[in-house]
């Protein structure tokens, strides 16, 4: 039978007896089941609380919205006195851009609060997460989850929209499945990101900036073409901290355009697989920091 | 009178107050460094194609980048100084201990966000300024003379950028809650401050009206002090009738706020 | 396991939390200079052993820094020991952190676990599906707390408008909802009136006399162990160094209580056997008398004898008791 902790015991508890480890040895999958089943029970908790100030969440929403735009502001006062940025027209930079802010958009809506696990270190509230039997992740994760960050993906989008309507692409199925799978590659190697800078967290408390010019930096990098940056920074993010799976590679390919690195054409089709990678080293990274906390509680 | 005493030792705890996250300073120097970086390589590209771009040579377009990370933190482009613990204040009422002290409330607050500033301008805006000038190519001024010159620019951005952020923090008491405004405050910052982009690259009218608001006190007035290309003198003329002006409707803002906080009894 | 497998025969007999030779060591990084600093190794916890019994109320006090909260913490899976053996209902708290959860509650002071802008009853609800608890018991448990902690009318109340006193009952009431075997308070009344201390105190006794619920009980006011706890465990440097009841513990500690009298007029120091007077201001003077003995006796001889206007009884801190008996050199003996 599945124990189902808490069902079914008398009030005195006599629970010891029944102490078998199945429950705590159950699988990753189970676990993960477990994880987003506590993610959206503590999310749905966020919606309502930030309901309770309805003009506020509209007002912010609206920032949110036009916040993130600036950046793409700045690409349309730039093309106001150029043609070109890198060789890339604006339609292009705009395609780049659309692609980059809506998988971090996707990421941010999703874990955009984590960098605040610094913070609950440091003032101890993290403790009363690591008493409820659900992980913590998963609490973390969902901690002050905000719908006004959809203010980021629509802008994301919009960009997008303009980008495939203007530019002229040959479409064949490869290309067209290539948005979908981009966006979603996308928002996972920078959901990555975010869970890896909340682990390093637990080392550094104060370290949350550096999180951040790994994302919002990451984002604002690819929101330009690759052929802007020095060949070095764009090893970087290929070979070590694989950004440019995010869009660069998989969306020079629907561009048809060849990326600065000499690359043979199917890596453009690797991002899932890189994701993947990014989402193991996470959680690696993850469990470690973790551990390091509760061996240190500091 | 011991009264400047009294400002000097607030400015003195702000400094403080920053200082003792290390951890988060070196930290926001790393994001400094990284976004500079970033930004250094999109002028390149611009300046490539469009080689005196808004008067500049591609070496000036590149110490405006790397002058504008040093500056970001110090004239608080996207607040996080003083507004955000004066909003809690007036948010929860303990504004009306604050009205009962002896001590002006505007200079209160000022005299902390110069010490916090000060501190900004050694611990965030020295080595992101430092790496640019190491791996690129920066215009840089070699006469100490220049140098005090944009310091003093740099000053009354502050104040300028003070008496905006203090404007934004009365509206809580309005408002209750100053995250809107917080937020409107810093999109506009960072448009019309030359954060984005240089005004100057800024097109047509558009560029007049922004290069004519407040904000561009705060990152482009210094910048071209720095650069030489602006006369300092009328920088600091533009910069201070700003400031004057402001702090004023500050003051007269909070007289408005004050009497309503009477009128509520707290 | 045996213990589980004992435990579940004997009932309600057997050591519930078992504590052999814990240890807790931190590695502590001291700033020795501008950017300079040094490590040190420090034991928050040394060899610590203890049990307490299913359904027994403890104590366990100490001053600031004694390795309290770290054993709260160990027992409760948020640390791991560093050695030792430690066990919570036959549960390894650290390895099987989540399974435990279900077993426990636990109740931080001054951290509220409620939801910040939203009714009481949502916070609950969180609660009835986080931990699963099934309808029955859970509306069971919810109107049980509401009527004992009298929460009926804050339970539509945003937690942000309930006073301090309110929101601890709201938060004790969240942990008892999936009837944990368990509970761990840490300064339950810290900051509370008389009325609300008052209230959770009497909770927690028919709670533990009702459903049997082990309570574990970190508080710096003695007056909680008084009224609560038959059994005191008294922590400091990471050792144990006191484990009995509070009266042994004011005999051991030679504590003092202090009784307040607020005479008519300025006189000379009062003068009885039983109590010294240890400060005189004005008409108000100050009487030390031995914290395990009634103050009833001594007050009625000072009635008698002398102009009476108020009196009131302070108890001795903990600080204070934990010193005396450094001083006395009984600490050692204390142990058994």
């Amino acid at each position: 039978m599945d124990e189902k902790p808490g069902f079914e015991r008398s009030v005195r508890g006599d629970g010891p007896g029944r102490a078998d480890a199945s429950w705590a040895r159950q699988g990753a999958y189970a676990r993960l089941r477990e994880g987003v089943r506590a993610y959206g029970m503590i999310a749905a908790m966020w919606i309502r609380s930030t309901m309770a100030y309805r003009a506020s969440f509209v007002m912010t929403t609206i920032g949110n919205f036009a916040g993130t735009a600036l950046d793409f502001v700045a690409i349309l006062l730039m093309f106001s006195q150029v043609d070109r940025l890198g060789g890339y027209s604006l339609p292009e930079v705009a395609f780049l851009y659309g692609v980059a802010g809506t998988a971090f958009g996707i990421a941010d809506l999703a874990l955009g609060s984590m960098d605040r696990l610094g913070r609950r270190v440091r003032d101890g509230t993290l403790d009363t997460l690591l008493v409820r039997p659900v992980p913590v992740l998963a609490q973390v994760a969902a901690d002050r989850f905000a719908l006004r960050r959809l203010g980021r993906i629509t802008q994301g989008l919009l960009v997008l929209g303009y980008a495939i309507a203007v530019l002229d692409i040959s479409w064949t199925p490869l290309r067209l499945l290539m948005i979908p799978l981009m966006l979603l590659s996308g928002g996972v190697i920078f959901s990555a990101v975010f869970v890896g800078g909340a682990a390093f967290q637990f080392v550094a408390q104060d370290a949350s900036e550096v999180q951040n010019s790994f994302t919002y930096g990451g984002s604002t990098l690819l929101q330009y073409p690759p052929t802007v940056f020095a060949k070095d920074l764009l090893r970087g993010v290929t070979f070590v901290f694989p950004l440019a799976f995010v869009n660069w590679l998989p969306a020079l390919y629907v561009l048809g355009r060849p990326y600065p690195l000499d690359l043979p054409t199917w890596v453009a089709f690797t991002p899932p697989l890189v994701a993947a990678g990014c989402c193991a080293l996470a959680g690696v990274a993850w469990r470690a920091g973790l551990r390091s906390y509760r061996s240190t509680g500091s | 009178m011991g009264t400047g005493r009294l400002y000097a030792a607030v400015a003195v705890g702000g400094f403080r107050r920053f200082a003792t996250y290390r951890t988060a300073t070196a930290a926001g120097v790393f994001t400094n460094t990284v976004f500079g970086l970033i930004l250094a390589y999109v002028f390149i590209a611009l300046w490539d194609t469009r080689p005196h771009l808004g008067g500049y040579d591609q070496a000036q377009a590149l110490t405006y980048v790397w002058l504008g990370q040093a500056l970001l933190m110090v004239v608080a482009v996207m607040g996080g100084g003083f507004e955000d613990e004066l909003i809690e204040r007036i948010r929860t009422g303990d504004i009306a201990i604050d009205l009962y002290r002896p001590a002006d409330l505007q200079l209160w607050w000022l005299a902390q966000d110069a010490g916090r500033a000060l501190f900004h301008l050694l611990g965030r805006g020295v080595i992101p300024l430092a790496f640019g000038a190491v791996f690129f190519d920066l215009a840089l001024p070699a006469s100490p003379l220049t140098w005090i010159a944009f310091l003093l620019a740099v000053v009354l951005g502050v104040v300028v950028s003070f008496a905006l952020r203090f404007l934004v923090a009365l509206s809580a008491f309005w408002l209750l809650d100053g995250a809107g405004t917080a937020q409107l405050a810093w999109i506009t910052g960072i448009f019309c401050s030359g954060m984005l982009l240089p005004l100057n690259v800024f097109p047509g009218a558009l560029g007049e009206v922004v290069r004519a608001l407040p904000w561009s006190s705060l990152i482009q007035a210094p910048v071209d002090v720095l650069l030489g290309t602006a006369d300092p003198v009328g920088t600091y003329a533009f910069q201070a009738a700003w400031a004057v002006g402001l702090l004023a409707a500050g003051r007269l803002v909070q007289s408005v706020a004050t009497r309503r906080v009477v009128v509520q009894g707290g | 396991m045996a213990v589980g497998v004992h435990s579940e025969f004997s009932g309600v007999e057997g050591d519930f939390i078992e504590l052999d030779g814990v240890e807790k060591v931190f590695d502590v990084r001291k700033k020795t200079g501008f950017l300079r600093s040094e490590r040190r190794q420090v034991r928050a916890v040394d060899s610590l052993s203890f049990t307490v019994p299913r359904g027994e109320m403890v104590g366990y006090i100490g001053p600031n820094g004694a390795g309290k909260s770290t054993t709260i913490k160990m027992l409760t899976g948020i640390l791991t020991p560093s050695g030792g053996r430690l066990r919570v209902a036959g549960i390894d708290p650290s390895r099987e952190r989540t399974r435990l959860a279900q077993r426990i509650g636990v109740v931080f002071g001054q951290r509220t676990t409620l939801w910040w802008d939203l009714p009481l009853i949502d916070s609950y609800r969180l609660m009835h599906r986080m931990y699963r608890i099934p309808d029955g018991r859970y509306r069971e448990n919810l109107d049980r707390c509401v009527e004992l902690l009298q929460l009926a009318d804050l339970l539509d109340v945003p937690v942000r408008q309930l006073s301090l006193g309110q929101r601890m009952r709201g938060d004790i009431a969240a942990a008892l909802l999936h009837d944990p075997d368990v509970l761990y308070l840490d300064e339950p009344t810290i900051g509370l009136d008389v009325i609300s201390k008052a209230r959770v105190r009497e909770f927690l006794r028919d709670l533990n006399a009702e459903r049997g619920t082990t309570v574990l009980l970190t508080t710096h006011d003695l007056t909680d162990i008084e009224q609560l706890c038959r059994r005191v465990m008294v922590i400091d440097h990471g050792r144990l160094m006191y484990d009995g009841p509070l009266t042994g513990l004011h005999e051991v500690g030679e504590s003092e209580r202090t009784l307040v009298v607020d005479l008519e007029r300025e006189l000379p120091p009062i003068e009885v056997e039983s109590a010294r007077v240890v400060k005189v201001e004005g008409p108000r003077q100050w009487l030390a008398f031995p914290a395990a003995s009634s103050a009833a006796p001594l007050v009625a001889r000072i009635a008698a004898e002398y102009p009476l206007v108020d009196l009131s009884v302070r108890e001795p801190d903990i600080e204070t008791v934990i010193a005396k008996m450094y001083a006395q050199g009984g600490a050692e003996k204390a142990v058994s």
